[in-house]
């Protein structure tokens, strides 16, 4: 069933993120998704990308740009007790929308080359510094399955040493919480909400599948502006 | 709260904890222990062992359920009701906190109501001089599979955030489910029934308490006689200090 992808606003400017400026006030929007919500089957269903996208992800970014308003707001007033108070909301909602919009990116449909894997300079790095590529897919199976409540397991690049890591991070820390030079890759989202509806409980089941609309292409393109 | 739900969420979930944790302690000397003793041993004051989540989770599944009856809801009454109007003001605003913590536990985690006794509002401090007024009913929130126990709480009721909790029947929607949950679905009755539980557990606590703080006072007295003789045979011997 072929789901229409959702319009978003235009957004000026072009930081990747669908920022925009009114009025001297930054507001977030969310980000077009590059294919239909169906494209990804069987490995995600169209019913998940659409309330993934839709809801989830639409919740993050309203709620970061209301949490950024009253940032503003109290920041103008100087009233720290509000900023501090507004820390978390803002690491929740910024991180879940920095994390989806990098995760709408890391997949591809079948037939736009999502479950290629890399060639050129990344997919060497991955052979020199994992082995394989089997492995480095066993790697990030295991971690990400045995994350215990909500979070994400990440291929990123240390764009100081240069060298590749399989990280996890809790709820909706972005990569960059494990480590300041820490550049994602590929993510991959294991909130229950990425794949209850069609794998259940089976977690593994769905980490398994994904694989197969992997976008290889986008994580390659950040590798090598990091690693030229 | 569907049977889809229930058969995903008591038959895989809540089943694979119990299986994994067997796994895990078969042959130790965990399996010797209470399911809450385990649970605060692995909890390890915040630094977790991997014993401690199917532990946690499955004391806190099993509460939960027993936190729901068919054709639950309504409102709670008796001392329970007292308690409530006493700390939270009125029923309604117990409810308005419950779902607040509930909707504003990020990630996965468990909404709570909770006696609390023996303790000051400030982390592990102990109230040396307690009221009746500092044994209270308190909402709490807590992540993942942490529960009050870690805190020396006694749960009453609680409500499970986890989102395959509710995903299959409300998806995104959890404010719905947890309105739901208070109008369909909570026990009061059960919930009454564990205050009686805490309280009684709080008096003999304190009972002990008074016990064991007598046996010592009594010890240290025996102990400063035997000083005082000593004390009486050194002024005897000792000169007064000359410059």
């Amino acid at each position: 069933m072929a789901l229409r992808t959702l319009v978003a606003r235009k957004s000026l400017g072009n930081l990747g993120l669908g920022f925009r400026q009114l009025r001297g006030l930054q507001t977030y929007s969310l980000p077009d998704l590059p294919y239909d919500y169906g494209a990804l089957e069987p490995a995600i269903s169209g019913e998940i990308m659409q309330l993934h996208h839709q809801k989830h992800h639409q919740a993050y970014v309203t709620n970061y740009n209301k949490a950024l308003e009253q940032l503003d707001a109290a920041t103008a007033k100087g009233d720290s007790h509000t900023v501090a108070k507004l820390l978390s909301a803002l690491k929740f909602n910024g991180g879940g929308h920095i994390n989806h919009s990098i995760f709408w990116k890391n997949l591809a449909p079948v037939k736009e080359g999502g479950g290629e894997p890399p060639h050129g300079s990344l997919g060497w790095a991955i052979d020199n510094h994992f082995g394989s590529m089997e492995v480095l897919v066993q790697k990030m199976n295991t971690e990400g399955a045995a994350l215990q409540g909500s979070g994400w397991v990440w291929l990123g690049v240390d764009k100081e040493l240069k060298t590749l890591v399989v990280q996890t991070t809790e709820n909706q820390d972005p990569l960059v919480s494990k480590g300041a030079n820490l550049v994602p890759l590929l993510g991959i989202d294991v909130w229950e909400h990425a794949y209850y509806l069609q794998y259940k409980n089976v977690r593994p089941d769905y980490l398994k599948n994904i694989w197969k609309v992997i976008n290889w292409k986008f994580a390659g393109e950040v590798y090598k502006k990091e690693c030229p | 709260m569907s049977r889809e739900t229930l058969e995903y969420h008591w038959g895989k979930h809540h089943r694979t904890y119990v299986e994994n944790l067997n796994h895990q302690i078969v042959g130790t000397e965990l399996d010797q222990m209470t399911l809450e003793d385990l649970i605060l041993a692995s909890y390890n004051r915040g630094n977790i062992l991997p014993p401690f989540n199917n532990a946690a989770q499955i004391w806190n599944h099993e509460f939960f359920w027993e936190s729901m009856k068919p054709g639950g809801g309504g409102k709670p009454s008796g001392y329970l009701l007292e308690l409530i109007k006493r700390d939270f003001g009125n029923f309604e605003a117990l409810v308005k906190e419950l779902k607040s913590a509930a909707s504003s536990q990020f990630g996965s985690g468990w909404a709570w109501l909770v006696y609390k006794a023996n303790r000051l509002d400030v982390g592990n401090a102990v109230n040396p001089r307690l009221q009746e007024e500092d044994k209270k009913l308190v909402v709490v929130k807590s992540p993942n599979a942490v529960n009050p126990l870690v805190w020396d709480y006694s749960p009453l009721l609680t409500i499970d955030v986890w989102e395959h909790a509710y995903y299959i029947d409300f998806q995104n929607r959890r404010a719905d489910y947890i309105t739901i949950f208070m109008e369909k679905l909570v026990s009061w009755e059960v919930v009454s029934l564990r205050l009686e539980l805490a309280k009684a557990r709080a008096s003999e606590r304190e009972r002990e308490e008074e016990r064991r703080k007598r046996e010592e006072e009594d010890g240290y007295s025996a102990g400063s006689e035997a000083v005082e003789m000593y004390l009486e045979s050194e002024t005897d011997e000792s000169e007064p200090e000359a410059e």
